[in-house]
């Protein structure tokens, strides 16, 4: 079946499992409309590989509108490809241009294994959300939602700093493998608000020893993460975390 | 890294305050002044003690640093378009801060070293004719310059770096910190880089 | 009409207004000490299953929770983007929880249960304080109090949001209290698995077959009470609003094992989606219904119009839904904005390269907002460019995300010419049938969420799914739960190598060695394709017997197609998407069938039910409440062969009336 009439060749990192050696394939995109998403390239591709009797490529998606963090490709040398702001199911093949070559690579990181050629297991995020990513409120003790009253500013920044999808492109970006803007985020979005910041010593702490634990590498500020963000988490989350992760260590009355 | 980075740039403040007296251009003599009471002041030299204790351990955090970060990602990637989001010199600290650390073993080699033997033997030592002639070779003011230009670009992303981690980022103060620390790495830099090849071109004399 | 005896809704005696209070006063408990060593598996971590997992293991079940995501964080919920309804009144507008009841069983066009619907009212102010109370960053007003907007289908701001991801911020609300009993161990989480199969023994659900999709080994799971809070169906039509993964495998396998399906031919078609710009397309994009807030929707008053949207003047754009409907305007409910659109596009109306599109339009609101905006700060005898540019700031601050995503999606700027949009599935109100407590007609079995069938009628309103989802596993799930697990106490887990879980485990890998040894000539996405096509088109936005009848039929010879002629490539024991996708569209294949059997059933027009045989003069949907003021609850008696049961429902408390938004 022909979509359009973009030709592209794609060389895709195919693995069999965490436990088996990669290597980079080629394949023949054709057929490809500039009104496609990335994704449905790759639908296209798969599709031709599977009436002729190949294995389709493995990749992690889903819900295709840009806010589930699931999908998560390394495109010529960039998280979610050439476009700033988006992730890879937004990205469009617009962007391309008939007869170009593209390195389709998984997230790299010690804390994101291959699961099988372009997916990852990115389960550690979660063991790090364990670790402190919450207010400790159980269902039922609330008290009336307004009695909590919030800056604009201040539930604003949360906002932006809750926008995070998890997607783990800061990871991929970052040339030390570093999971700061995703931590920072969450610690940020928490300590912001009057709810979260009985526990914020704590929450720092814990958050970024997990974040050790699990391997990931130490930020040095290139900045790389929040370029490409899909949702332009902030550099500044950062530095608050840093702050706040220098506040606690020094003054935390604990041992 | 952002401590003992800030602990260093406070040193290069006063170095480079120290070492521009020879822009006086009256043969040395407020430039020796200076570096007679540095060499013999003894808070200074408490101080200097802990400069390299800073620059040690500036050194084996980067390394750490370094070897860490290399763990965090066993596979390397195929294709890597830093330059889309990043600038060449804030993921090439390490390497530009070797640089640095081979041009200061000349740098110490070449006056530090001479300084503590006269201090130790209580002989005179004219620091001033030491640059003189160091710098009237064409290959130390090519090595030195290389150092000068290392120093700027680790500069550039260190000086607001180590303001970030420290956790320093406010929409009012951080753009003033870039910009303070752009100008700084240039104006240090540049008056580093004057020395040699004023000298060099014998126009301090 | 009585209702069957196989259906017991377990409504509380006593008025209305105290049947829940009286409820939760009276419901058996579950001692602390017994709760420890009672196990509960929740399947699926959207809203309801996060919300229900956290809350049970507050409360000291030993949870399980099962996701086929790499983590629960992905669930659908997350793309919910306008906002969550609850009745705090907080806008002085008079809202009450009497009329957010009256409201959704309205807007459901008197098809649900009086006694759900008020007990969901009455918990929607506890999840907007529960969901503060998590670090949830609603939109905020500047002196620090909670926002609101308004939806379709009412009249007062009751709806609370955080931009236009209200969804994503619930979630992971709910999320973060999920992963805090994960890290302090009170549930194991299972991501990356799915459920193949419920295990029952002596009639009660006791557990779950689940493959991990990594390895692609199964697995057997013991649980006192098994939750499904596996979301909607809408996947159905292969193109919908919801995620690729998106499934009713779950709700089928227990469909399979005895739990009745309620209402499934009520699907919800959304009105405004982006259309669709090709056959490439993998699934629709919807544009937030807040949209309606602001954007008016037209079409030309000229058939085949082609000038450009700025082109057309005034006088000559047909503003249809505030024609139509001058109460409501743009605001009415979803179905009835779904087909005033259909019409006008079937009419020879329609907009862009397709004529499947009508305009949303945010020129008006952009130049009323400027002027407001040129007032506050002063600006006296403004330009009209200066007003558009300030009108153009507010639309960005309130929907800068979604227009953001309508650019790139479709390539044109929406600030500067209207949006086209067209309906598209997203939501599906029918389910597996529950009873007051949740619970399905399998003891010990609950559905929650989407994927039961309880609270919004024949059709949802807008910011009602968020807030079923979390009612359901806030607040009344752990009640409910106590009436059965009370009763548990004394049966010990039951070890997994009982002959129930043998038999459940060879079942479903015989299916899928069944799927590997087909080795057909076409892929899972075709036949998936096919069926969404035979579905949108017969069993979509309108509905009649004759294309019904003709769709069960081709279903089922599409269902012999599939398992004759579909290629699943692989195996078993790796991680194998197209072996996933196989096992749901072969339940999607079955399901779309009993969806037609019900719409074919279901002979009047109700809500997202429109029967073309029966509508009023001017095309409003025609009850008929004498003859269907039912539940259709469904019956799995063998292949192709379903039994109704009807549930009647009973409306002490609101009187049934024509739905009436002019």
């Amino acid at each position: 079946m022909s979509h359009g009439n973009m030709n592209l060749t794609l060389k895709v990192w195919k693995q069999k499992n965490k436990d088996t050696k990669g290597r980079f394939e080629t394949y023949d995109a054709k057929g490809i409309s500039p009104d496609m998403s990335f994704l449905e390239m790759f639908d296209v591709v798969n599709e031709q590989l599977i009436s002729s009797g190949k294995e389709p490529i493995a990749f992690d998606h889903d819900c295709r509108e840009g806010i589930c963090g699931m999908c998560s490709m390394y495109i010529n040398g960039r998280p979610h490809g050439p476009k700033g702001g988006i992730t890879t199911c937004q990205l469009h093949m617009r962007s391309f241009k008939n007869g170009d070559t593209i390195v389709v690579e998984p997230w790299r990181s010690a804390a994101f294994p291959v699961i099988k050629d372009l997916a990852v297991d990115r389960s550690s995020f979660d063991r790090i959300m364990s670790a402190g990513g919450f207010v400790s409120v159980n269902t039922g003790n609330a008290k009336d939602a307004n009695n909590i009253l919030i800056p604009k500013d201040d539930a604003d920044t949360a906002f932006d700093a809750a926008a995070c999808i998890g997607c783990g492109a800061c990871v991929a970006a970052c040339k030390n493998s570093s999971a700061m803007l995703f931590v920072s985020a969450k610690v940020s979005q928490l300590s912001l608000l009057p709810q979260g910041k009985i526990e914020k010593q704590d929450r720092v702490l814990n958050m970024v020893k997990q974040m050790d634990e699990e391997g990931f590498g130490n930020c040095t500020n290139t900045g790389a993460c929040e370029a490409e963000c899909p949702k332009s988490i902030s550099l500044e989350n950062i530095a608050r975390m840093n702050r706040e992760y220098l506040g606690a260590s020094f003054t935390q009355n604990k041992v | 890294m952002g401590l003992t980075g800030l602990f260093l740039i406070s040193f290069l403040v006063v170095h480079v305050t120290l070492n521009s007296f020879i822009f006086f251009n009256d043969g040395g003599a407020s430039f020796n002044a200076g570096a007679d009471f540095m060499a013999h002041n003894p808070v200074v030299r408490i101080l200097e003690i802990g400069l390299f204790a800073g620059l040690l351990l500036h050194i084996f955090q980067a390394l750490l640093l370094t070897l860490e970060n290399r763990k965090a990602r066993p596979t390397p990637y195929q294709v890597v378009n830093g330059g889309a989001n990043s600038s060449w010199y804030s993921r090439s600290m390490g390497i530009l801060g070797s640089l640095l650390l081979l041009f200061l073993v000349v740098h110490l080699g070449n006056f530090w070293v001479p300084t503590k033997i006269a201090v130790f033997s209580h002989a005179e030592h004219d620091t001033f004719a030491g640059m003189k002639e160091v710098f009237a070779q064409w290959y130390f003011v090519a090595i030195y310059l290389v150092g000068v230009i290392s120093l700027l670009y680790h500069l550039l992303h260190g000086f607001q770096s180590a303001f970030q981690s420290l956790g320093l980022n406010h929409k009012k103060y951080t753009p003033l910190i870039k910009k303070t620390g752009i100008w700084f790495s240039i104006i240090v830099c540049a008056l580093f880089a004057a020395m040699p090849v004023t000298m060099f071109l014998g126009i301090i004399k | 009409m009585a209702s069957s005896s196989k259906l017991n809704a377990k409504i509380p005696e006593g008025i209305l207004e105290n049947k829940w209070t009286k409820y939760r006063s009276t419901v058996h408990l579950v001692n602390p000490a017994n709760k420890r060593s009672l196990e509960v598996i929740v399947v699926g971590s959207g809203l309801a299953g996060s919300s229900a997992a956290a809350s049970l293991a507050e409360m000291g079940y030993k949870v399980k929770v099962f996701c086929f995501q790499d983590s629960p964080r992905r669930a659908h919920s997350i793309a919910a983007q306008g906002g969550v309804n609850a009745a705090k009144n907080y806008q002085n507008d008079g809202d009450s929880v009497y009329r957010l009841f009256y409201d959704t069983i309205k807007g459901g066009d008197y098809r649900a249960r009086e006694a759900n619907v008020h007990r969901l009212a009455e918990v929607s102010g506890n999840i907007i304080d529960q969901c503060v109370a998590q670090g949830v960053p609603f939109a905020r007003e500047y002196g620090g109090t909670l926002s609101n907007r308004s939806f379709g289908g009412t009249q007062v701001q009751r709806t609370f949001y955080a931009a236009g991801q209200t969804g994503q911020q619930l979630l992971l609300g709910a999320y973060s209290a999920l992963q805090r009993q994960v890290g302090m161990g009170a549930v194991t989480l299972m991501a990356r698995h799915e459920m193949m199969d419920v295990v029952t023994i002596d009639g009660k659900a006791r557990g779950i077959i689940a493959r991990d999709l990594v390895t692609g080994k199964l697995q057997r799971h013991f649980g006192h009470a098994v939750l499904l809070c596996t979301g909607g169906y809408g996947n159905v039509f292969y193109l919908s609003t919801n995620a690729m993964g998106c499934n009713v495998t779950a709700a089928w396998k227990a469909h399979k094992k005895g739990a009745f399906f309620g209402n499934p031919c009520y699907t919800q078609i959304h009105p405004t989606c982006i259309p669709v710009s090709g056959d490439h397309q993998s699934k629709l994009t919807l544009m937030s219904e807040s949209l309606r807030n602001d954007g008016r929707i037209w079409v030309p008053k000229q058939k085949d119009d082609k000038r450009k949207a700025k082109d057309i003047p005034e006088e000559e754009r047909d503003y249809y839904l505030e024609r139509r409907y001058p109460a409501f305007g743009n605001l009415v409910p979803r179905d009835v904005a779904s087909r005033a659109a259909k019409e006008r596009c079937d009419a020879g109306y329609g907009v862009g390269a397709s004529k499947m599109a009508v305009y949303l339009d945010f020129e008006a609101n952009m130049m009323r907002y400027g002027q407001i905006e040129a007032n506050k700060k002063n600006i006296h005898n403004p330009s009209k460019e200066t007003i558009r540019a300030l009108g153009k700031d507010v639309v960005k601050e309130k929907y800068g995300n979604l227009f953001d995503m309508y650019k790139q999606i479709t390539d044109e700027d929406p600030y500067e010419m209207p949006m086209r949009i067209y309906p598209a599935v997203h939501y599906t109100m029918g389910g597996l049938w529950v009873d007051y407590n949740l619970m399905t007609t399998v003891p010990g079995l609950y559905a929650l969420g989407e994927a039961n069938f309880s609270d919004h009628g024949a059709n949802r309103l807008g910011a009602s799914a968020l807030m079923q989802g979390l009612a359901d596993g806030y607040f009344v799930i752990p009640y409910t739960i106590g009436e059965y697990l009370s009763e548990e106490i004394r049966t010990k887990a039951i070890p997994t190598d009982n002959e129930a879980f043998v038999k459940a485990e060879a079942e479903v890998q015989e299916r899928i060695n069944k799927l590997f040894s087909i080795k057909g000539t076409k892929s899972v996405d075709h036949f998936h394709k096919a069926l969404g096509k035979i579905m949108w088109e017969k069993c979509g936005m309108a509905r009649n017997a004759k294309g019904l009848t003709e769709a069960i039929a081709e279903i089922q010879q599409l269902k012999k197609d599939f398992w004759s002629d579909v290629r699943v490539p692989g195996e078993q024991y790796e991680f194998n998407t197209e072996l996933e996708k196989a096992h749901r569209v072969a339940d999607f294949i079955e399901l779309g069938e009993l969806m037609c059997k019900d719409a074919l059933n279901r002979n009047e027009s109700c809500g997202g039910h429109f029967r073309e045989e029966y509508q009023t003069a001017d095309g409003e949907a025609l009850r008929d409440d004498d003859n269907f003021a039912y539940v259709a609850a469904w019956e799995y008696k063998g292949e192709s062969n379903f039994e109704l049961h009807k549930e009647e429902l009973k409306f002490e408390n609101i009187k049934l009336a024509q739905r009436n938004y002019a």
